[in-house]
């Protein structure tokens, strides 16, 4: 039987890096949980991993025989809209129905309110693994990590009253965009009062663009501090559907993920708790919100990038013209090999950061329970900044790739790919979405670009290359490190901010494509026949990109923005 | 009302996709080239008990199979999909049996299992299809059956309501217990496994495979539900001459292999005589009729 999982042993690759061992001993914090007599705990490292592979192969089971057979149905029905309550399509009522089953909710969750504790890495897999079968689904199902935010910074009640609804199944939303807010979230007008008559907060006003909006339980970014104007105003809020007040006024026709119902909410005096503190629901509490949505679109990328792939591969294998199969030709193998090194090379970038998130998160974890000593604060703060700086660039590349596996699924199967029966289109609407949502790639580069300027970047290539051992494929970087590092130095040295703002990107593509590289070779050391070839066509990828983007950037002065100016 | 529930499963070949090593020159099916996965109904007939379970709080679903020491992953499935426990019949003794002395055996751990309301199991088996174990097990025991079931409706008052498949529909019924049911592959589909349950249960073995591989034998003794059930003819004083080849009346007679080939077509009008010409003949040849 077709299994996402098992049928791509590239995933269960990323099981096998050297620092699971760290990672698991830090969330598993010695195996407690099943010492506390926790049935499903693990007892051990080999015990963690086998849970983690079985996980994966359920969810693998799940996507590849319900979720996936579903999906051209959901594309095509949607969710609609009933006395003002969003509707699911049919077969999405379905999906939900067995992801429960399979008990695929509260994943990232302790288990003492009911969850799976699995980190991020995982997560990460589960949800490639959902996209692939259906985009849109993933939307719906990874909106559940969510609930990370609530058990960081609400209460202990809260925690208690929430988390194991979500263990169960109940389904979450981010209310955070409004009709003026959308990139820049400083503006948000949605009000918050305080009801001291019945003793909790009452939020009054407009959220668009809500993703699965009408979900069980959301978290809303509401401006709490009356007259405020910027981001200093704004808390966190969670509000509870079973207490009603918000309604679904519009659900968007949209380009791709039908299946995901995206939703104008109104709010009425609808009830609503404070979650951690006033004034930092932006500051802090969305910032790391969004960290973990783009984490989730990084991993929804992924998936897409692999169904796209699949598709012109087999559409290759099978279509003859010329009287040869079409995958024979150069210019088919070249697509495809390209589309494959950049799903390789995107899905290391993937969990090497879903590991630095894991690494730190455990470590702040710990840190509820007991003080951490000097060693682990240095880990973690380490760690804390590099998953900041990897964020970013998996999350931007991950979703450009995405679109352009999809656009060349749709080449190699040419004329076909036009046509709405096959699976190729839908990949290519549903991944157009990826590169906007959570930050577009542009603001991707805003965030990455400090870590450019500062070395950061530099200086992880710079660590990689020391780690890695000496073969043809690294030579090769290394001068490309060179050119790099000069580009850089190049435009930290201009002494004008537009200049900077206009060759971010292209600097962001190179550091994203060197440090792609790196990750490759060492993943093609490790497992050859998997990764060789792509190691190979990623260098030849990057070396022909560097090259020609760092001599875009070394002739490039401030005098030449006047041709680019659009007014 | 809580019941006692045994749902009847069998590990079988994977005939569904079978590739071109599918049979052996002899023309039996060769067991090795084929995945051993749990027998399809019997999946759809473990989701009408686990629905009985959750309409009716303290009701317990145990499986029960026959087969070699590797078939105790069935009880493991049924575990990890919400089943409470599982019975495996192994023994040399038990081998080689046709559907006579399976469902002797079947009867025979039922009766040993006791006081059970409720026995449902698969319509028939992939690798046998013949669809009579079910009612064999139900005549052994004396109890009432009722096959081609789609849907356990409810059990209430010692009566349960079923509908079940017709020619040409549906009906249906009511039964009182205790009481066999087989059902159809038409039923709803298994819930897939829990992630939980799977964590919890992984480990889980019957002796003769803790004996094949006893790596987790520290937690095996402290935690005694990874310790499934396993019984021999003895354990469910069975009569070894109703077991395996020696209560098997079934003897194969001769085995053909046959290989499908394309003959000519035949073009036929709309005439009257063309489609009687047609009927007769598809009589004829036994196809219809």
């Amino acid at each position: 039987m077709a299994n996402y999982y098992t049928d791509h042993p590239e995933i269960a690759f990323h099981l096998e890096h050297p620092q699971m061992k760290r990672l698991v001993e830090l969330r598993e914090k010695n195996y407690e949980d099943a010492q506390k007599g926790i049935d499903y705990a693990p007892v051990d490292f080999e015990d963690t991993i086998e849970n983690y592979r079985r996980i994966l192969e359920i969810t693998g089971d799940v996507a590849a025989n319900v979720i996936e057979p579903n999906s051209e149905s959901v594309d095509l029905e949607g969710p609609h809209l009933e006395n003002n309550r969003m509707v699911y399509a049919s077969k999405t009522k379905e999906n939900l129905d067995v992801t429960r089953k399979a008990g695929l909710y509260g994943v990232s969750m302790p288990r003492r309110y009911g969850g799976l504790n699995l980190p991020s890495v995982v997560f990460s897999m589960m949800s490639e693994i959902i996209s692939a079968s259906d985009a849109g689904f993933q939307n719906i199902w990874s909106l559940q990590s969510c609930i990370d935010t609530l058990y960081e910074f609400g209460s202990e009640e809260q925690r208690q009253k929430y988390i194991p609804r979500i263990c169960a199944g109940e389904t979450m939303s981010m209310d955070l965009t409004e009709p003026d807010a959308g990139s820049d979230l400083q503006r948000v007008m949605l009000k918050a009062t305080f009801d001291e008559k019945e003793n909790c907060w009452r939020l009054n006003g407009v959220k668009r663009f809500i993703t699965n909006g009408d979900s069980d339980i959301h978290l809303v970014l509401a401006r709490s501090e009356e007259g405020t104007k910027d981001g200093r105003g704004l808390s966190m809020f969670i509000y509870d559907k079973r207490n009603g007040g918000v309604d679904v006024r519009h659900i968007e026709h949209k380009l791709g993920i039908h299946g995901s119902p995206t939703c104008e909410l109104t709010y009425k005096n609808a009830k609503a708790e404070l979650c951690g503190d006033r004034k930092m629901g932006l500051i802090k509490y969305v910032m790391a919100l969004m960290n973990g949505a783009r984490l989730g679109i990084a991993a929804q990328s992924v998936g897409v990038e692999q169904e796209a792939y699949n598709e012109g591969l087999a559409y290759a294998r099978e279509r003859a013209q010329f009287g040869q199969k079409i995958i024979q030709f150069p210019a088919v193998y070249d697509m495809l090999s390209r589309m494959k090194a950049k799903l390789d090379a995107g899905r290391s970038l993937l969990y090497q950061t879903a590991r630095y998130v894991d690494l730190y998160k455990s470590l702040e974890d710990i840190q509820r329970d007991r003080k951490l000593t000097p060693e682990e604060r240095t880990e973690m703060k380490t760690y804390s900044r590099l998953a900041d700086a990897f964020t970013p660039i998996a999350k931007g590349m991950n979703s450009e790739y995405a679109s352009q596996n999809a656009y060349d699924a749709i080449s190699i199967h040419g004329g076909s790919g036009f046509i709405m029966e096959y699976k190729s289109q839908r990949l290519y609407r549903d991944a157009r979405i990826f590169s906007i949502y959570e930050g577009t790639t542009q603001l991707q580069v805003v965030a990455a670009v400090r870590y450019i300027t500062n070395g950061t970047y530099l200086q992880v290539m710079r660590d990689m290359m020391a780690k890695t051992s000496e073969c043809e494929l690294k030579s090769r970087v290394a001068p490309l490190i060179d050119l790099y590092e000069k580009a850089v130095a190049y435009v930290n040295e201009a002494n004008s901010q537009e200049v900077h703002d206009f060759l971010a990107r292209r600097l962001y593509d190179m550091t994203c494509e060197i440090i792609m590289s790196l990750l490759i070779i060492d993943d093609a050391r490790r497992a050859p026949e998997l990764f060789e070839k792509s190691a190979n066509v990623y260098v030849r990828m990057t070396e022909e990109d560097v090259c020609a983007k760092c001599y875009y950037v070394m002739h490039f002065t401030e005098a030449d923005l006047a041709s680019f100016r659009a007014e | 009302m809580s019941l006692k529930i045994v749902v009847l499963a069998k590990q079988v070949p994977d005939t569904r996709n079978v590739g071109k090593d599918a049979m052996t020159a002899e023309g039996t099916v060769n067991r090795a080239a084929l995945p051993a996965i749990f027998n399809p109904e019997d999946l759809n007939a473990l989701e009408q008990a686990l629905r009985i379970k959750e309409q009716n709080p303290g009701t317990t679903v145990g499986l029960l199979t026959m087969g070699p020491p590797r078939a105790g992953e069935i009880i493991r499935e049924g575990l990890y999909r919400g089943a409470d426990t599982g019975w495996l019949l192994t023994d040399r003794l038990f081998a080689g049996a046709d559907t006579l002395a399976t469902s002797y055996a079947l009867a025979t751990a039922i009766k040993k299992i006791g006081n059970v309301d409720l026995v449902i199991g698969g319509r028939q088996a992939i690798d046998g299809d013949t669809a009579q174990v079910g009612p064999q097990v139900a005549q052994k025991l004396g109890l009432n059956q009722v096959t081609y079931a789609e849907e356990i409706l409810k059990v209430e008052n010692g009566k349960a309501t079923i509908r079940r498949m017709i020619d040409g529909g549906v009906e249906v019924v009511e039964a009182p217990l205790p009481l066999v049911v087989t059902v159809n592959g038409s039923a709803a589909e298994c819930r897939p496994q829990n992630a939980k349950l799977v964590m919890k249960y992984k480990y889980a073995a019957c002796p003769l495979e803790v004996a094949e591989d006893d790596s987790r034998k520290g937690l095996r003794a402290e935690r005694q539900y990874l310790n499934l059930t396993q019984w021999s003819v003895a354990d469910v004083d069975g009569d070894p001459s109703q077991c395996g080849m020696s209560g098997s009346p079934t003897k194969v007679k001769e085995v053909q292999s046959i290989a499908f080939q394309a003959k000519e077509s035949k073009t036929l009008t709309a005439k009257d005589e063309d489609i009687n010409g047609l009927i007769q003949e598809l009589l004829n040849d036994k196809i219809i009729g």
